[in-house]
Formats: C-alpha cells, sequence, structure tokens
C-alpha cells in the first residue's frame, strides 16, 4: 500500500484557483480540507519548505477547554469534539489521548484565577473541577505538592502528536481536490483587479481570487509586503522530549507560577516546556531556531523540584518553535484592513494547534457563504486600528 | 535490503515503509523523519541515518554530495534533568 498523497514540490497547480492558502501549516490545511470537503472551490495550498516544518511540528501537543475567557472556553469544547472523531475522518492514527489537564496553583493569585476559570466553566458546561493539594497528588502520586494551594481538573483536555494531525489534513485535502505544493514559496503577493497574483520562488505565477494568510509567526512578512500593519509578532519559544518510558502519567500538569507544563506522549516521551524568563536584553522576537542550554538548565531546576522522580529521567532532544503573539491575546482572523480578500489567520499566540481543528471548520464555513462564527467578530484584523482591543485571556502558557 | 529489515530501530521503521513514504511524494530526510518517526529515538538517528541515504540515493532522490543529515538537536547524548538541575548557571 502505497502512503497517500500529501503535496510534493512537483505537484501542478492550475493557472488561476479562487482561494490560494499560503503556508501549508495545520491552519491552512485544516482550512483546505474543509472548504474542499464542503465547496466547488478550486483551491491551492504554498508551503515555502516540507509540511510540519513551522510552529506546527514544534508545539507541545496539547489540547485543553480550561480557559480563562468563555469564548475560548466554547471554541475549545467545539474543537475537543472535532478531535474525537477526526482520526477516523482523517484516516490516520492522531495519537490523540484525554488524560486531562491538571493545573496547580502555588500562589493566592493562582487560587483565585483556579476559582474563577471553574465558576465560568460550570456556567459554560465544561467540566473542569477544583482540587486540594492531596487530591492533585492521587491523579500524579509522584508529584511534590507541599507548596500547591490549589489544582484544577478537566479530565476531557489531552495531547495529541502534532505530526500526523498535519499529514492527515494534508492526504484529505489533496483527496478532495486541493493543489499542496510544497517547497515553493510566496515570494510576492502583486494586487490584480480584486484578487491578486502570487509570484512563487519557481517562478511560476497564479492568479487567486482571495488569498489566506495562514503563514502564522512568518505572516508579517508576507503583510508588511502590501503595507498591512497588523501588531502580531513572533516570540521564540522552547522545549524538549525524554526517553520514551512506560505510560505513567496521565493529565497535561502546569505549574501556574513557573509557567512550566510537561506530559506523557501517547509515544511515551515527556513532553515539557517551561516560560524562560526573558533575557537581558528583552524577549527574544527574531525567527531563529537554535536552542540553548540557559532553557535546559531553567527547566530542569523547576521540573525536578515539582516532581523529583524526574531527575533520573533523561533528556532526547530539545528544539524550538515561534508562538505568533497577538498583543491582545485574540487570534487575528478575517479580511485585511484595506485588503478585503486578503484573509488572515494569525496571532494564535501558541494555541493555534489545539483550536485549528475547529478554526478549520468555522473559517471554511464564512469563506463558503459568510456565515460568521461568534469568535469572528472578536478576531477581527480591524480591531486594533479602532482601539476596540483588550485583553480578555490570562491563561496563556509556555 | 529486504523489505521487512528494520533500517530506524528505535522506532521500528522498516524499509517498506520508507518505500511507501517516498511513493507518497516525501523526498527529503526532514520530512521523512517526520512522516515515519525514524531518527526520534534513543539514538537521535546515528543508527539509521546512513541507511536512509543510501535508499534514497537508490530511489534517485538524492546524490551523495548533496546528502546531510537532519538538523541535530541538543543533547548530543542522552542527559538526566537531575544532571542538568546541577549544573552550574547564571540564575543560582
Amino acid at each position: 500500500m502505497t502512503a497517500p498523497a500529501m503535496g510534493s514540490p512537483t505537484a501542478p497547480l492550475p493557472a488561476e484557483v479562487d482561494v490560494a492558502i499560503v503556508g501549508a501549516g495545520i491552519m491552512g490545511l485544516a482550512l483546505a480540507y474543509h472548504l474542499a470537503r464542503t465547496t466547488k472551490l478550486s483551491i491551492a495550498v504554498l508551503e515555502r519548505s516540507y509540511l510540519v516544518s513551522g510552529a506546527s511540528g514544534r508545539n507541545g501537543g496539547g489540547v485543553r477547554m480550561q480557559w480563562g475567557d468563555a469564548g475560548n472556553v466554547r471554541l475549545m469544547m467545539e474543537s475537543i469534539e472535532e478531535c474525537r472523531g477526526l482520526a477516523q475522518d482523517l484516516g490516520i492514527n492522531l495519537w490523540f489521548r484525554q488524560g486531562g489537564y491538571l493545573f496547580l496553583a502555588r500562589t493566592e493569585a493562582g487560587e483565585r484565577r483556579l476559582v474563577r476559570n471553574a465558576e465560568l466553566h460550570a456556567e459554560v458546561g465544561a467540566p473542569t473541577r477544583l482540587l486540594t493539594a492531596a487530591e492533585a497528588q492521587a491523579i500524579v502520586p509522584q508529584l511534590d505538592v507541599a507548596e500547591v494551594r490549589l489544582a484544577s481538573y478537566n479530565p476531557d483536555d489531552g495531547v495529541v502528536f502534532p505530526w500526523p494531525f498535519v499529514w492527515g489534513y494534508a492526504a484529505q485535502a489533496v483527496r478532495h481536490g486541493v493543489h499542496l505544493r510544497t517547497h515553493t514559496a510566496v515570494v510576492k503577493l502583486v494586487p490584480r483587479g480584486a484578487g491578486y497574483t502570487l509570484e512563487l520562488s519557481t517562478g511560476e505565477r497564479i492568479a487567486a481570487a482571495r488569498v489566506v494568510n495562514a503563514t502564522g509567526a512568518w505572516s508579517g512578512l508576507l503583510n508588511r509586503s502590501l503595507g498591512i500593519d497588523l501588531p502580531n509578532h513572533p516570540h521564540r519559544h522552547e522545549i524538549l522530549s525524554s526517553e520514551p518510558l512506560k505510560p505513567f502519567l496521565d493529565p497535561l500538569v502546569v505549574d501556574l507560577s513557573s509557567g512550566l507544563y510537561f506530559s506523557q506522549s501517547t509515544r511515551g516521551e515527556l513532553v515539557t516546556g517551561i516560560t524562560l524568563p526573558d533575557a537581558k536584553d528583552g524577549s527574544d522576537t527574531s525567527l531563529t531556531l537554535h536552542s540553548s542550554l540557559r532553557f535546559l538548565g531553567h527547566l530542569s531546576r523547576t521540573l525536578t523540584r515539582l516532581m523529583p522522580i524526574t531527575a533520573a529521567m533523561k533528556v532526547l532532544r530539545q528544539w524550538v518553535g515561534p508562538y505568533d503573539v497577538s498583543p491582545d491575546g485574540d487570534a487575528i482572523v478575517g479580511p485585511s484592513p484595506r485588503h478585503p480578500n486578503l484573509i488572515q489567520v494569525c496571532g494564535f499566540t501558541g494555541h493555534g494547534f489545539m483550536m485549528a481543528p475547529a478554526v478549520g471548520r468555522l473559517l471554511a464555513r464564512y469563506l463558503a457563504d459568510g456565515t460568521a462564527h461568534p469568535m469572528l467578530a472578536r478576531w477581527d484584523p480591524g480591531r486594533f486600528a479602532a482601539g476596540a482591543a483588550n485583553q480578555r485571556e490570562d491563561m496563556i502558557i509556555g | 535490503m529486504p523489505e521487512r529489515s528494520f533500517v530506524c530501530r528505535c522506532e521500528d521503521v522498516t524499509v517498506a515503509e520508507l518505500e511507501r513514504t517516498l511513493a507518497g511524494g516525501l523526498t527529503t530526510i526532514e520530512e521523512i523523519k517526520r512522516y515515519t518517526g525514524l531518527g526520534t529515538g534513543p539514538c537521535q538517528g546515528k543508527e539509521c541515518i546512513p541507511a536512509l541515504c543510501k535508499l534514497l540515493i537508490a530511489r534517485g532522490a538524492l546524490t551523495p554530495a548533496s546528502a546531510q543529515p537532519f538538523t541535530s538537536r541538543p543533547p548530543i547524548e542522552p542527559v538526566t534533568f537531575g544532571a542538568l538541575a546541577a549544573a552550574p548557571s547564571e540564575e543560582q
């Protein structure tokens, strides 16, 4: 049996399409998949490198509904519901495992956040419950809970292995007629009538009535070339995985005070990251992807304090991926200022992967017939110019 | 190589799986790693990359002169969290 076609550097492109999606990360591919399944639009997806080369192949694979804002909780309830049937729809093992998320609060402020969130989740219908330190330890017996004041737990949250998600969406998009071209960059976007001509690194040109910017942390490059000034920017994050072990850890654990998170993937590895205190010269907004020893040390000290048994576990490899940070923590999705046929799907601030199953579906509906999901109003790329942006979400981790 | 031979012993990737991956249109070492899991186990590719390169060269997907290992990820060999936590740092 041959692996399904998942795009290639030689995939033929038509001279003209209805929708050209720039960036074959999970956002671009989930959108392409849903658009191709539900409409007759002709669709091309252009990826400058290989699939999973960007943030979609570099994130920790956490999927949670424990957010601080009702809109995000509801969206992630939709996304997790979508994840339940997705392995079957995409015909690939996604390693989706609902072991829950366990948040630990070690300060009074953290405790207040968890109490407030639990009340909100009860209103929205998410099955989050507050736990004492002893109850948290019953779920993860290896934790040192001496400093833990309160915990919150949602059994429906979970983890996935990010790579097969991307391959699965890619293969199904191609099967439904999407032209998926890898190793081909969009060098220039030239307005042409109401649409655009895309000039490609191969020397080819392709005309599109509508273009979608799904390049995440790299999206500013394309936007600025058209004079579109949006405030999202890259923020460098590090992560690592350990040697694989037998299953021993059910939930993904988050320590609110340090920003440490760790989970055990279905492959058996401990996957873990931490908010790194900014270096002396400020936060790193470059798109460089090299790893640091500083991260290894900082993470190891925090992890071995909270879970002493990990001192004997071995780190296998570390890597880097960028968050695409939006200043108010909300994504940037919809028509661009002064460019109504350039659609943004950016600014997901480190949580695009988990939101993509829901976003792919809702954005496809919007592009197909204008049906607007409630989140699209608050994700409007025009909100910054209008001065309407304000931070609602404080559960941004990592 | 027989098609059931293991190229990556850490992650159980066989010659037959690699052939299927190539037939699906994936041709570079980085994407083959991410589709099959080859090279993501304890040896981090030290055993399997030469065998993969040999296969890619035989299939015309790579030339000997252009063969490169995938991006090397620290640490060079597995290190415990305990040793890393005890290492000197500017934060202490």
